[in-house]
C-alpha cells in the first residue's frame, strides 16, 4: 500500500503538472481539493482517467470520485480494492 | 471616429528572448520553448501555479500579458475596463494536434480533459482575464498574417465607444517549438507613442 501511495503521489504531480512540488510535499491524509492541494474540476477529470489508464478502473458515476479523491489514503483504499491492472 | 490613441507599452516574445518596450528582459536561446517560458515566468517572479497547466499558446500569451500588466497599477480586489483583442495564424492547432494524438488508437484512447479544455485559441484570453480582473470586451481573430489594420481598427473603435478604458492588443502565433511568437501592446487615451499602422507594424517588425 505504501509503494501505491508513493506512486500515486508521483502520478499526481506529473499528470497535473503540479509544479515545485516533491511527493514529501504530500501527505497521505492532506485533501486533495479545497484548501489542500488546491486542485480544480479539470483536475478531478484527469483524476478519473487516470484510474482508467493506469489502474483499469472505470468510474461509471463522476460523484462517486468526490469521496474517492478524497485525499491520497482514500485513493488508495479505492483502487486497491478495484483495480483491474 | 476618434483616433487619438496612444501605445503606452509593448513586449515582443519570440526566438527564446522576452522584451518590454524594446529592451531585452530575458533571454534562454539555448533551451526549448517549454524550458524557456518557464524559466521566464519565473525570472519576473509571478506567482500564478496555474501557469504550468496552460498549454504552449496560453503560456506565451498570458507570459507577454503578464509584463505588460504587472506595470499597470491595476484594481487587485474589483474589474478592470480593459479590453483584450487578440489574432494569430494557427488557432490553437499546437494543442489540437495533442488531443488528436491522444484520440488517434482506439486501444489507447485516452484524450485528456486538461489537453482539451485548450483546443479552442481564446481560452488563452480567459487565463489573462481570471488573473488580472479583466471583465471587458474580448476577441480572437484568426488571419494569414500579422494585420496591423485590423488590430488599429477594432482598438480605436473600443475606445471610441468607450467600451474600454483601454485594450490589450496584439498577435499571438504558437505553431510549434521553432514557430512561435507574441507581440501584445496597451492602447489608452493618454500616452506621447501614437496608435498608428506604421507605429504597430515598427514594433512587431523589431
Amino acid at each position: 500500500m505504501d509503494a501505491l501511495k508513493q506512486e500515486l503521489k508521483e502520478n499526481i504531480i506529473e499528470q497535473l503538472n503540479l509544479e515545485d512540488m516533491s511527493p514529501n510535499d504530500i501527505a497521505n491524509d492532506d485533501m486533495l481539493f479545497g484548501d489542500g492541494l488546491g486542485l480544480d474540476s479539470i483536475d478531478a477529470l484527469e483524476l478519473i482517467v487516470m484510474l482508467d489508464k493506469s489502474y483499469g478502473i472505470k468510474l461509471t458515476d463522476p460523484k462517486e470520485g468526490r469521496a474517492i479523491f478524497e485525499s491520497i489514503d482514500t485513493m488508495a483504499a479505492y483502487i486497491t480494492e478495484h483495480r483491474t491492472k | 471616429m476618434n483616433t487619438d490613441f496612444y501605445i503606452t507599452s509593448y513586449c515582443n516574445i519570440k526566438n527564446n528572448q522576452m522584451s518590454l518596450n524594446g529592451s531585452l528582459l530575458f533571454s534562454d536561446e539555448s533551451s526549448s520553448f517549454l524550458e524557456f517560458i518557464r524559466s521566464a515566468y519565473k525570472s519576473e517572479n509571478t506567482k500564478y501555479p496555474k501557469f504550468f497547466k496552460m498549454d504552449n499558446l496560453s503560456k506565451l500569451a498570458f507570459m507577454a500579458a503578464d509584463v505588460l500588466l504587472k506595470n499597470e497599477s491595476l484594481n487587485t480586489e474589483g474589474e478592470n475596463n480593459i479590453a483584450i483583442v487578440f489574432s494569430n495564424k494557427s488557432s490553437s492547432l499546437d494543442t489540437d494536434r495533442k488531443h488528436q494524438e491522444s484520440i488517434q488508437n482506439k486501444e489507447t484512447y485516452y484524450p485528456s480533459p486538461a489537453v482539451f479544455v485548450y483546443t479552442l485559441p481564446n481560452i488563452c484570453i480567459g487565463e489573462i482575464s481570471i488573473k488580472y480582473k479583466l471583465y471587458s470586451e474580448n476577441s480572437f481573430f484568426i488571419f494569414d498574417n500579422f494585420n496591423a489594420d485590423h488590430l488599429f481598427a477594432y482598438s480605436n473603435s473600443l475606445l471610441s465607444d468607450n467600451k474600454a478604458e483601454s485594450v490589450l492588443c496584439g498577435w499571438v502565433e504558437f505553431d510549434d517549438e521553432n514557430n512561435y511568437e507574441a507581440f501584445l501592446y496597451l492602447v489608452s487615451k493618454t500616452g506621447t507613442l501614437k496608435h498608428t499602422k506604421q507605429n504597430i507594424i515598427t514594433l512587431y517588425t523589431r
